[in-house]
């Protein structure tokens, strides 16, 4: 270990190898196309840009999942409350609909957290509960078939118009990573997420109301993912059943390769960002490559412990 | 004597809750059933609990030693693909090759008729266990936190399970299937024995299905004697305080990857029936999620916290039927399957929220956070 690596925080170790393995999977990907196809499109500014619009969608969705981890919880009701949200927007539509959309996040939020923080059950139980009734409302209000409504121009123009050539989705993206890091880093909540997140029994004797940050916690989450389903629904200009299974399992990753402690306590919003960006980035080249589904579900497995391998070990048992 | 029944009642109260709750929600449904109390429910019940039982005793284990295993589905769907090629039973044995990279790699001729079946059982189960083995060397060696290890060979495993099946295909020895999937006496009509199940002795036994007599044998031969041995101890010790655990000496490292290895092994017989029940190997994405997440949800119903310690493999079998036993319920009641659903999910919710009642009587609201 070099003495550069040993003067980094704990914290940012994962980042900065997290970001050193986003540069080789560009450049891998980029030696790729130029002996295959002659060229590079990996480093044209209009395919990057592309893609993290793309992946401004995930991006959404994990910096909510990392204020549930953060407090050693998880919310495994994010499929269903991104559909939900983006079902509901495109059938209200008007004026109302990306208030409509947001609405139905929060009050998902706000049942999680009351279930997880006042009765006490394992989130990962709760949540998955609530998904499975999310589920069965947007399967009864929709028949089972793809909702017949489209998303409203404010939700296609969020989505997928761009700005000075700058998807707006990107402008959602940075946004919500603005506030997620101001609220982590400069105010009492965020202080308190960590304090929860590394020994609540300790947080609560010092006075920290647990409960309701807990609650505030599931709340975000829930917004990030109705919110994620609302640009979603107005990228693809409508609402399908089951646009949210694709964003459960990489928004936890994401949150995880980018040093976040699944246990709660540690990590911080940067690292999620990269995580965010490796993953689509990984995606993106994969799929360059032609790769099948089975090759990529492999990689994708072989990446996350790699990278756990470098930096992610939990210290041994001693006591 | 009364009193220590009642404590022994009071230390599994999860479990008698369950064992409760699923026999009268079976006898209703046996008596709302126009052919209830009858052999062909019983078969019918049988096949489509037996996988999700066998993922719920797995999930457990790992969920005793406070881990968790998101790679249950996976497991089962890489087990069944396997199957699918190892027990067709074809009489010359089936030529095995592979393709990969573009090379064509002949793999040799896997023996067909009965040896061939036996031997492929076995070589299936085999790759459950080690799948769990790979995930309990991840945990302990890599230091990486289960869920997250899981979550991560999972993929690997989908990712060989497509690999071994693009698409939905291959094949089961029909027998297999036959003699599996029905009761006793069809079995034993199959396998040519007690006179081909005509013996008058085991006429009293041979309405009952075989999946059920797998499942309770499964339980008695494979689960018991583990939570007997020193290491199925060590795995409950390492729930309730792994720190505590070390400190008295106990194996924990290979308690872990005990744990592990028979919740692949467990995994593994859930693939394999799959594959045998439904006659070909798939590799289902969505299918193995639903399996893993309801996997957890049996655990709960049945008893065993989420934070390690308590509970046990049986509990979690009746966790499992009562998830099956209400999605009987509704092909009974005519509920329309637009909002099965929604009750699967109230009902799990109503389920947990009930059992977490408790909370509301504890006075020092310290002891809640643990």
């Amino acid at each position: 270990m070099s003495s550069a690596s040993l003067s980094l925080s704990r914290d940012d170790r994962p980042i900065l190898i997290a970001a050193l393995f986003i540069l080789v999977i560009l450049v891998a990907g980029t030696v790729y196309t130029f002996a295959r196809f002659g060229s590079a499109p990996l480093l044209s500014p209009t395919y990057l840009l592309q893609q993290l619009q793309i992946g401004a969608f995930l991006g959404i969705v994990a910096a909510g999942m990392m204020m549930v981890i953060l407090i050693a919880q998880i919310d495994l009701s994010v499929p269903w409350t991104l559909a939900a949200a983006a079902m509901m927007a495109t059938s209200i539509g008007g004026p109302l609909a990306i208030p409509v959309g947001l609405g139905v996040g929060l009050l998902v939020g706000l049942v999680n957290g009351i279930g997880v923080a006042y009765l006490r059950v394992p989130s990962m139980i709760f949540t998955l509960g609530v998904n499975a009734v999310m589920r069965g409302l947007m399967v009864a209000h929709t028949g089972g078939y793809a909702p017949q409504t489209g998303a409203t121009d404010l939700m296609r123009m969020l989505a997928g118009d761009r700005t000075l050539g700058i998807p707006n989705a990107l402008f959602v993206w940075i946004a919500v990573s603005v506030l997620v890091t101001i609220v982590l880093q400069r105010t009492t909540l965020g202080r308190y997420v960590y304090a929860i997140g590394n020994k609540e029994a300790a947080a609560y004797l010092a006075g920290v109301d647990t409960r309701r940050i807990t609650v505030v916690c599931f709340v975000l989450c829930g917004l990030a993912a109705a919110l994620a389903g609302v640009l979603l629904a107005g990228y693809s200009t409508k609402a399908y059943q089951g646009m949210g299974d694709a964003y459960l399992l990489p928004s936890i990753a994401a949150v995880v390769i980018g040093g976040t402690n699944i246990l709660g306590g540690r990590g911080r919003y940067l690292g999620t960002l990269i995580g965010v960006v490796l993953i689509v980035l990984l995606n993106s080249v994969l799929s360059i490559m032609d790769m099948p589904e089975a090759g990529r579900q492999v990689i994708y497995g072989l990446v996350i412990i790699f990278m756990l391998l470098v930096y992610g070990r939990g210290e041994r048992v001693t006591s | 004597m009364l009193d220590d029944v009642a404590i022994r009642i009071r230390q599994n109260i999860g479990i008698v809750t369950a064992v409760l709750l699923f026999s009268i929600l079976y006898l209703l449904y046996n008596l709302a059933h126009p052919k209830g109390f009858s052999s062909a429910v019983l078969v019918q019940n049988g096949d489509e609990i037996f996988a999700l039982a066998m993922l719920a005793m797995a999930q457990t284990v790992p969920v005793l030693a406070s881990g968790l295993d998101l790679s249950v589905g996976a497991v089962m769907t890489m087990v069944g693909c396997f199957a699918s090629y190892l027990l067709t039973g074809a009489a010359g044995g089936a030529a095995l090759h592979l393709d990969i990279f573009g090379l064509h790699l002949g793999l040799g001729t896997f023996p067909g008729g009965v040896s061939g079946i036996l031997l492929g059982i076995v070589i299936c189960l085999a790759i459950g266990a080690l799948a769990g083995f790979v995930n309990g060397c991840v945990v302990v060696y890599g230091r990486i936190q289960p869920i997250i290890a899981t979550l991560a060979t999972g993929a690997i495993y989908i990712g060989i399970a497509l690999f071994l099946r693009p698409t939905p295909g291959g094949k089961i020895d029909e027998d297999l299937n036959w003699a599996l999937t029905n009761s006793l006496g069809d079995f034993a009509a199959t396998v040519h024995i007690f006179d081909d199940g005509a013996a008058q002795w085991f006429a009293p036994v041979a309405w009952i299905p075989v999946p059920f007599v797998l499942l309770v044998l499964i339980a008695l031969l494979v689960w018991v004697p583990f939570r007997r041995s020193v290491i199925g101890r060590a795995v409950y010790a390492v729930g309730s305080a792994e720190g505590a655990a070390y400190m008295s000496g106990l194996p924990i490292e290979r308690a872990k990857i005990a744990a592990f290895t028979l919740a692949g092994f467990f995994a593994g017989c859930g693939g394999l029936f799959l594959a045998i029940q439904t006659s070909s190997g798939n590799a289902d994405i969505p299918q193995a999620g639903a399996y893993t997440l309801n996997s957890i949800a049996s655990v709960v119903i049945g008893g065993t916290s989420l934070l390690g310690g308590t509970g046990s493999a049986i509990g979690s079998i009746f966790g499992a039927m009562i998830l099956r036993v209400i999605s009987f319920f509704f092909r009974i009641f005519d509920i329309a399957p637009l909002l099965q659903p929604l009750f699967e999910g109230l009902i799990l919710l109503a389920a947990v929220s009930i059992g977490a009642l408790g909370v509301l009587r504890v006075k020092n609201t310290l002891e809640l956070f643990r």
